[in-house]
């Protein structure tokens, strides 16, 4: 009899991945998923975050897949060894702060890894030729097969027939005839492959399944990076406060990361011993954290602008609370009333805070204002 | 009892996953964490490996899930 093979198939969320294992499933080899957490992950996050998504709770999608196909996931946290993907991309970033070809290439060979470790004999990707710009070309996945180590363990179900034939199909595990030859940006085989396999449900992640292919999230990461020096390194904090809230930075020295709802307010409430909190006393209005070293005229700065994003927007002044990382208090009336040194910077129009001048676009940020 | 609070998912469930990893099939662990993703993620992790989970609560904003390491 013969032994039965066993894969591990990349699994993101999407549909791609889904059918590439279900592909391999159904030749009779033994699959299991692998999800990578790189803090990145649009997967789960905001959602968990942001009170409005309370009312709806959302799957994770690697998790939901793994259950639709009956098999085991296991999900790594990968954030440590991710950071040198992303500041020293070998291959360089795509549109944004993306290091689509690198990070392939780490994850793929972190499957290498999981299958030698785990008596796996080879590894599944969703990946089709011509569907993303920088990591699925036809000239750049036999990089991603070299470099990644994996080489001709390395088997893409979804768009194989276009690849030359890998230890698995050449050994007969699987039956090369019945992969695919997907390729391009058409989602159309793989609408026809869903109806054969009587698939109902499944995810379709409209802007990729990672922060950094947002050009919002980008910025806010570059300015992290040059308000510190051009000092590249991060921590997880540093990444997820990123996908929180407005964040502001009305001088290069300070930033404020204002709550737009409660969930993100609770969120926020972790991090006061490590930063610098403001919040509007004398009227309702979001918590404030004060990333920077701000001089006593900044922290009137930041009051005021606190004062702005709360209910006492259009009162005559405004009582706000800002509290050191000690946990030490002081109080000031912001009157909201230009200081000098900023109306010649021109971020104040005389009478009100000209928010747009402060606001970093913040990613899929519905409520900015 | 698995301190997870503060950590958004996937973390809890990935501190889960390694905790287990230490655990006997049997053992019982108590996840707290204040994600509230986890009420979702931690059951489907918990039924694609064979694991039970015996009790989910909120608690003064806490999410509290009671689970059994499976054979």
């Amino acid at each position: 009899m013969n032994k039965q093979r066993k894969a591990v198939a990349l699994i993101s969320g999407g549909l791609d991945s889904m059918l590439a294992a279900k592909t391999v499933m159904d030749q009779g080899v033994h699959v299991e998923g692998i999800n990578f957490f790189t803090g990145f992950c649009v997967e789960g996050h905001t959602h968990a975050i942001r009170a409005k998504a309370k009312a709806k709770p959302k799957r994770n999608n690697a998790l939901w897949v793994a259950e639709q196909l009956g098999i085991k996931l296991h999900i790594v946290d990968v954030i440590d060894e991710y950071k040198d993907v992303l500041i020293n991309p070998k291959h360089g970033y795509g549109a944004n702060m993306n290091p689509c070809l690198d990070c392939k290439i780490f994850m793929v060979n972190k499957a290498k890894q999981w299958i030698a470790e785990n008596g796996f004999d080879f590894i599944i990707t969703g990946e089709v030729i011509g569907q993303r710009p920088m990591s699925q070309r036809r000239d750049t996945m036999p990089v991603i097969a070299r470099e990644s180590g994996a080489d001709d363990l390395l088997l893409r179900p979804l768009c194989a027939k276009y690849l030359p034939p890998t230890v698995p199909e050449r050994e007969g595990w699987v039956d090369r005839d019945k992969l695919h030859d997907f390729s391009g940006r058409s989602r159309k085989p793989q609408m026809e492959l869903v109806k054969q396999y009587g698939i109902s449900d499944y995810a379709q992640p409209a802007g990729g399944c990672c922060f950094l292919t947002d050009p919002n999230y980008s910025a806010k990461l570059v300015d992290l990076w040059q308000a510190r020096d051009n000092n590249r390194e991060y921590e997880l904090d540093d990444i997820m406060l990123l996908k929180v809230g407005r964040h502001i930075r009305p001088a290069a020295n300070f930033k404020l990361i204002v709550a737009r709802e409660e969930g993100e307010g609770r969120f926020l409430e972790g991090y006061r011993k490590e930063y610098i909190s403001l919040f509007s006393l004398s009227h309702s209005g979001p918590l404030v954290l004060l990333d920077g070293t701000p001089s006593a005229e900044d922290l009137h700065l930041a009051a005021a602008i606190t004062a702005r994003f709360g209910q006492g927007r259009n009162a005559e002044s405004v009582e706000v609370t800002i509290t050191q990382k000690d946990g030490s208090e002081r109080r000031l009336r912001s009157s909201l009333s230009p200081a000098p040194t900023f109306r010649r910077r021109g971020i104040y129009e005389p009478g009100r805070v000209k928010r747009q001048a402060f606001v970093m676009s913040a990613a899929g940020d519905s409520y900015a204002g | 009892m698995l301190n997870a609070r503060r950590l958004l998912c996937p973390l809890p469930v990935i501190r889960t996953q390694d905790k287990i990893k230490q655990l006997q099939p049997g053992d019982r662990l108590e996840v707290v964490a204040t994600d509230p993703g986890v009420m979702q993620d931690i059951p489907a992790w918990c039924r694609i490996h064979g694991h039970t989970v015996l009790e989910s609560r909120e608690h003064e904003g806490e999410f509290i899930i009671v689970l059994q390491v499976g054979g």
